[in-house]
């Protein structure tokens, strides 16, 4: 799957799509592979303040929870509801239909320390040489 | 999302189908030091495996476990002798052809490993046990038999054993032997050709909860690889796909059997553990029966029961029991969403008084309490034809 070349992308496998203080986050095609199969997912609700770097949610598979960190600080202002009732959903389309959050920046200046998209894919390539060492 | 992979270069063991496991595109997974398939994304994952496993047939390589033959020097029973000392099951009352399950102890009554005590010949047994307990057990092993009149072989890295596991696994087994598989009930075994393989060892034992057969074939690669591709070849009709760890996990939670360092350990006993099934106390004397002994007489303070989440909630190894004021009451030792069952399920120790079925209690997730009840296990039955029961 291509990664957005519009998209910014964190280390833990984060990915945001900001148009000016609003973004869309969720987690890349390589995290959902990791993971598996998606049973249960778990979002802040609409006002829970996000710090970058920190936990905000978390997704589980059917043998691991993996936390999920905020790429960048601000205020949650959506939660996808899709997922409780379909949680796969960030499986067959993490990149769109998968998001996790709306979140309104409050400094958008953070985005500057992601990655880009090619940057990102190089990232994972290493992880890809590393796992299969 | 947090590193599923780790930065330091640890070296793992491998089993001889590893690199075939890494041909399929498996994901791997340290377990107990073993670099192992944790499912094949290929097979389409876990899911998909485990309900491969209920209701066609799958197969595992579990060439990670051990073995142990101990057999008799000079006739005398010192084999039997030796058996009944370690281990807590009536071995005496094993046919040539017949295993069960059973376990070692230490002296204070909590669990060395569990094991499958096979009955090969007159005087000669075969232990499977645990890959991750391989060294401990054999020195344990060897250490509590010393004195008895008997030989111990560790034939861990000898074979190359896989599962093959489901409603179909006698169909794919009929076509890769014509040893007498309806003669071999669940628990019992056989030897025969498979694969051209002279005097395999074939039992009906397994770790899912559904009919199935494990194999022990020669290590080397050759034969490892031939057998493996020629038991998925066979299993084609019926569907079968490669499972790994995670699907064998999920099946054995559903059907209630333990995993060490779970629901078994060195600091859980046998009452606690409620296998006493299991345990000949009247069969004579055993490692860690004077203590099983006194247990039983003072009582549990914790028992093993099943717990099923009835709020929205995944409960997991090791995560807090507590009743409705908060209060501890107990931990969790296996859980994990049911792709069978389609609910959230575990096993868990807790206080006898909150061990009655149906008891409401609430399982500690990330800082919040899911309500959960204690409900009968095994949480999945097979269905058995009159044939199969024994």
């Amino acid at each position: 799957m291509a990664y957005p070349t519009n998209y910014k992308y964190s280390k833990d496998h984060e990915w945001i799509d900001a148009k000016g203080d609003m973004a869309t986050v969720g987690i890349t095609d390589y995290a959902q592979h990791e993971l598996g199969d998606v049973v249960f997912v778990e979002l802040p609700a609409a006002g829970t303040k996000l710090t970058a770097g920190k936990q905000f949610a978390s997704v589980e598979s059917v043998k691991a929870v993996s936390e999920i960190y905020a790429p960048a600080s601000g205020e949650a202002t959506e939660s996808n509801a899709l997922l409780q009732a379909t949680p796969e959903t960030i499986n067959n389309d993490p990149h769109g239909a998968g998001w996790l959050i709306k979140l309104k920046l409050s400094n958008a200046a953070e985005l500057d320390a992601l990655m880009d998209a090619a940057a990102y894919e190089k990232y994972i390539e290493e992880k890809k040489k590393e796992a299969s060492a | 999302m947090d590193s599923v992979t780790s930065p330091t270069k640890v070296v793992l063991r491998k089993t001889p189908l590893n690199a075939l496991h890494r041909r399929l595109g498996a994901k791997m997974v340290n377990f107990g030091g073993w670099d192992m398939p944790v499912e094949y994304p290929s097979s389409g994952g876990l899911v998909a495996e485990h309900k491969a496993v209920r209701g066609g047939v799958g197969v595992f390589d579990v060439s990670h476990m051990g073995d142990i033959r101990i057999h008799g020097a000079k006739k005398t029973g010192g084999a039997l002798a030796a058996v009944q000392h370690l281990c807590m099951n009536d071995a005496s009352k094993l046919a040539i052809g017949q295993a069960q399950y059973s376990a070692m102890l230490y002296p204070n009554g909590t669990f060395v490993d569990d094991v499958i005590v096979h009955r090969l010949g007159e005087d000669d047994y075969l232990l499977v046990i645990n890959a991750g307990t391989r060294e401990k057990d054999i020195a344990w092993v060897r250490k509590n038999t010393s004195g008895f009149d008997c030989v111990v072989d560790d034939l861990s890295d000898a074979y190359t054993q896989l599962a093959i596991q489901g409603p179909r696994a006698l169909n794919v087994m009929r076509k890769l032997t014509d040893a007498n598989l309806e003669a071999v009930k669940n628990y019992w075994f056989t030897h025969g050709t498979a694969c051209e393989l002279k005097n395999t060892l074939i039992a009906r034992t397994g770790y899912t909860g559904e009919d199935g057969f494990e194999i022990y074939v020669p290590a080397d690669l050759e034969t490892s690889e031939r057998v493996w591709n020629a038991v998925i070849e066979a299993g084609k009709e019926f569907g079968i796909l490669p499972c790994g760890l995670g699907a064998r996990n999920t099946l054995r939670l559903e059907a209630k059997m333990a995993l060490y360092e779970h629901e078994i350990s060195d600091t859980i006993n046998v009452w606690e553990a409620g296998l006493e099934r299991y345990c000949k106390m009247d069969k004579g004397d055993f490692v860690g029966r004077a203590e099983l002994e006194k247990a039983r007489v003072q009582g549990l303070t914790r028992t093993l029961v099943g717990l099923e989440m009835t709020e929205r909630g995944i409960a997991r190894d090791g995560y807090r029991v507590v009743n409705k004021a908060g209060e501890a009451i107990g931990v969790v030792t296996s859980g994990s969403p049911s792709p069978t069952l389609g609910k959230n399920i575990a096993l868990a120790y807790v206080s006898p008084s909150m061990s009655a079925l149906g008891t409401a209690v609430c399982v500690e997730i990330r800082a919040q309490n899911c309500a959960a009840q204690v409900v009968a296990t095994p949480f999945y039955k097979r269905m058995r034809t009159v044939a199969q029961k024994s």
